[in-house]
């Protein structure tokens, strides 16, 4: 393998990991969803939101950086799925600028929208984000509407490379059932994640409780939508490039075959769902187990990274083209230049800094669990 | 051939400048107050005395419900690159998203991360690491402001790269190059400061409204204290910066120099327009009607703040539309006509060289290409006329922030002389003035980005890519529609900021 091709690959894994971070993180998405039934009262209801509140921060940043890597090392599936994908791109941020000022202003006096307002903001983006993300994350496999032309920047009138095939502009992505699928998975993903989350972090037995009471349900709805796409992943026919002619071609079993020859992907992957699976059946048979969210959680990353790895590793398209199939976007054919993976690389140094602080920060932070006598008491408060 | 809609791009642009804006209301305020803050928790630490706890957490208070909408404005900004400019992403995407993913892995979890220490961890952690936290909050954000500013500054001075016709699109050769050109350096400097200069104004004038009130006056002047003096130090840093970026802009973007001045016919030894209303019937570049109904100049200070020379030549709008100059490094310089007609052979060439197979004619075409590759962008260009910026927004701009930015640091100097003479108290008329110049000071800021932005039509990068070839090809009532719900959205946000900062400063620090 030669340096630049390495480098597409380090970038890809660098990517997925993010993905695979945010997806994690969603367990914030996933407490505002359930604001309402977990907290039966304004004090609960006031725990949740400074679990949650304290870490949407990190959510938030995680999704940045998602895209400003996106953006450094594949920049045209940047290019062309967010000026394509339009209306699918700019739901997912609004719900996001929703929830960036929601748990600010939701306390304050004179927010102009009242207190309600804004949780039901902080409950739109609980909802709307996590199935969005997951349906566009689902693209990766189904495919998208677009063509790409590089020959068209020529065309002094009409330069643009890139073009949309549909007028819906990436909403025809919530018709194709196997996108919303892993939506839905994703998003009752993040319910049991957030349930494992409030055990551990909120001193209160009537939250731990209904947690626990909530995490059972959101496991087997769960369970069954990411069973029901992955098993269709495995047995679908996936986007192939010829390693050679790099030319890309419908494969039967592609996905499938990624997992096998890429044994080590595969190994994460089984990792990721007995960490997962271990996380919410020890924290379902164990009353006071409350560690149940750091395995569910590593399981969640270690599982989403395996996953996205296998969308773009091993000579497969990660963006397929379904107007084009040469069109279709590959780590190869998508990338940025070797100067600057090369660059951008020395940069990702710093990520294990990154991640050290963050892990020294939240520890500090969560050492003391949220109880209601620091409700009742904190000046600092959401 | 289907041709990109005028009106899409017009709609992108606004979608654009209409995010910026709104983030820019922002921003200032979480670069400027954070480090007054961590000044006084500094104080705090030091002294151990509550009363600045107290007042670090005051100001702590307003920077939070600061920051949280000018996070959420700027996560749509970065996104747009990509929503409404997907032909930018992808022809200068290997060079501009590398600043972007700096940012982020670098400076956004800085932020994030010690932000949440610095709100919540005043009995969880230990002073110096809460000190420390509230710092690198700080660091963070200026972190971030440079790796932005540095893609900005990139796109006004493209340098460091080189055009791959393979690729179709331009490649990193030299990151120092796009991290530390000049332009860079200057504008994050600059902008910084004038975040700083917003910050500073907003304590100064929030503190005199406590005083205007008759309320919390130790720490009201304990705060215009360290405002006032905080805003000494960056108006003139600011103004040192500001000049380094004049240079910079009459180095590289003539055109937006020639703008900012209204100045259509160079010369040698020209004034420095002090104060001037520019002639409305003026509206073509060569109509010969007078720029000016009237203006006050200084003599030949265009001049040296162009070239550093009292007698240098500076091109005007004309004669960089017609050519024929001297240009500083001896060249004549070439007419837009010659540059569009050069911007098409590259065009054209890079189109050569994609379909033809022949070795020779490939390389032939390659060498044209590389000849020309600097105009590349004026061939998209339809008329020279297209090639002038709007000339009253960027010069009344220009001259807003300047006058305003002398009278902000005329305000600090007596602020701070009277403050610390123990005068200030009894200024009612000076605490009315400060309260209303937070305006002015997020005015100043917001002229400056006018200047910048608006100066360098029709650019998206300075004779690379005009923005009519930067777009992302939708429909315009799709961008349309999405500016009304931006614009609803911010300005419903805006107000409610507004108000619960109101409210918490009626409630103030005790």
């Amino acid at each position: 393998m030669n340096t630049y091709i390495f480098l597409q690959h380090y970038w890809w894994f660098l990517v997925s990991l993010l993905g695979a971070l945010l997806v994690f993180l969603l367990f914030v998405q996933g407490g505002q969803s359930m604001l309402f039934t977990v907290g039966k009262t304004t004090l609960q209801r006031k725990m949740l939101l400074n679990a949650t509140g304290r870490k949407w921060e990190f959510t938030f940043t995680t999704l940045v950086t998602f895209g400003g890597a996106f953006f450094a090392s594949f920049p045209l599936f940047y290019s062309t799925s967010f000026g394509g994908a339009y209306w699918a791109w700019i739901i997912i941020l609004l719900c996001f600028v929703l929830q960036a000022v929601s748990y600010e202003y939701q306390a304050r006096k004179g927010n102009l929208l009242g207190k309600k307002t804004y949780q039901i903001f902080l409950l739109l983006n609980g909802i709307l984000a996590p199935v969005m993300l997951g349906t566009a994350v689902g693209t990766f496999f189904n495919g998208a509407e677009f063509v790409v032309n590089k020959q068209q920047l020529v065309e002094v009138l009409n330069p643009v490379i890139s073009s949309w095939a549909t007028p819906w502009h990436g909403m025809e992505a919530v018709l194709v059932w196997w996108n919303v699928c892993l939506g839905l998975a994703v998003f009752f993903l993040s319910r049991v994640l957030a349930s494992l989350y409030f055990i551990n972090s909120i001193d209160n037995a009537e939250i731990r409780h209904y947690s626990r009471k909530h995490l059972r349900w959101n496991a087997a709805l769960f369970l069954a939508f990411f069973l029901m796409f992955f098993v269709h992943l495995l047995l679908q026919d996936g986007f192939a490039v010829h390693p050679d002619t790099k030319e890309i071609f419908i494969q039967p079993y592609k996905y499938f075959s990624n997992f096998v020859e890429m044994p080590v992907v595969l190994a994460v992957l089984l990792t990721g769902v007995a960490g997962v699976l271990f996380g919410i059946g020890k924290t379902i048979f164990c009353d006071n187990w409350n560690k149940g969210i750091w395995f569910a959680g590593a399981g969640t990353v270690f599982t989403v990274l395996a996953i996205l790895l296998c969308a773009g590793w091993n000579n497969t398209s990660y963006y397929p083209s379904l107007q084009d199939l040469q069109s279709s976007l590959t780590i190869e054919n998508s990338c940025s230049s070797f100067f600057t993976l090369r660059t951008m690389g020395y940069v990702s140094i710093l990520i294990p800094f990154v991640l050290a602080y963050i892990v020294y920060a939240w520890r500090s932070l969560d050492l003391h669990k949220i109880d209601e006598e620091e409700m009742k008491n904190s000046k600092h408060l959401y | 051939m289907e041709s990109i809609n005028t009106s899409l791009i017009d709609w992108s642009r606004a979608q654009f400048a209409l995010t910026a804006i709104y983030h820019w209301l922002f921003v200032p305020i979480t670069l400027g107050v954070g480090i007054v803050q961590a000044i006084m928790e500094t104080v705090y630490y030091k002294t151990g005395d509550n009363f600045w706890k107290r007042t670090a957490q005051f100001w702590m208070k307003l920077f939070g419900i600061n920051f949280a909408i000018g996070v959420a404005t700027g996560l749509i900004l970065e996104f747009e690159f990509g929503t409404n400019w997907s032909n930018y992403s992808w022809f200068v995407g290997d060079i501009f998203g590398a600043p972007l993913a700096i940012e982020g892995i670098v400076a956004f979890f800085m932020e994030a991360t010690f932000i949440a220490v610095m709100f919540f961890g005043w009995d969880k952690v230990s002073k110096g690491f809460h000190l420390a936290s509230t710092w690198l909050t700080i660091l963070g954000a200026t972190i971030s402001a440079f790796w932005i500013l540095v893609a900005n500054a990139w796109m006004q001075y493209p340098t460091g790269m080189q055009f791959n016709p393979d690729t179709v699109r331009n490649e990193m050769i030299n990151f120092w190059d796009v991290a530390f050109s000049p332009v860079a350096l200057n504008k994050f400097f600059h902008t910084v400061l004038s975040g700083w200069i917003v910050g500073a104004m907003f304590v100064v004038g929030v503190a005199s409204w406590f005083l205007l009130k008759k309320r919390e006056t130790k720490f009201a002047l304990a705060s215009i204290k360290i405002g006032a003096v905080f805003g000494v130090v960056a108006c003139v840093l600011s103004i040192w910066t500001g000049d380094g970026s004049a240079y910079q802009v009459a180095q590289r973007q003539p055109m937006k120099f020639a703008a900012m001045e209204g100045l259509y016919e160079g010369r040698e030894g020209v004034g420095l327009v002090g104060i001037g209303v520019l002639n409305p019937a003026k509206t073509q570049y060569n109509d010969n009607e007078d720029p000016f109904l009237f203006k006050i100049e200084f003599p030949k200070l265009l001049s040296f703040l162009a070239e550093r020379d009292m007698d240098a030549y500076v091109p005007g709008i004309t004669n960089i539309i017609e050519g024929g100059y001297r240009q500083r490094d001896g060249t004549i310089a070439l007419s837009a006509e010659e540059k569009i007609t050069r911007g098409k052979l590259a065009i054209r060439a890079l189109a050569d060289y994609r379909t033809v197979e022949n070795d020779s004619l490939k390389q032939h075409a390659r060498a044209m290409l590389d000849e020309h590759f600097q105009y590349f962008g004026y061939g998209y260009i339809k008329k020279p006329s297209d090639l002038i910026p709007s000339v009253g927004l960027t010069f009344y701009a220009f001259h807003l922030m300047v006058i305003l930015g002398g009278f902000l640091l005329l305000l600090f100097a007596v602020t701070s002389y009277l403050s610390y003479k123990n005068k200030f108290e009894h200024k009612r008329w000076l605490q009315w003035t400060c309260l209303l110049s937070i305006f002015l000071a997020v005015m100043a800021g917001q002229a400056g980005w006018v200047v910048a932005e608006v100066g360098r039509q029709p650019w998206a990068i300075q004779d690379i890519l005009p923005v009519s070839a930067a777009i992302s090809k939708l429909s315009a009532s799709s961008v349309q529609v999405t500016f009304f719900i931006f614009l609803a959205l911010f300005t419903v946000l805006l107000i409610a900021e507004l108000r619960i900062m109101i409210n918490a400063i009626k409630k103030g620090p005790h």
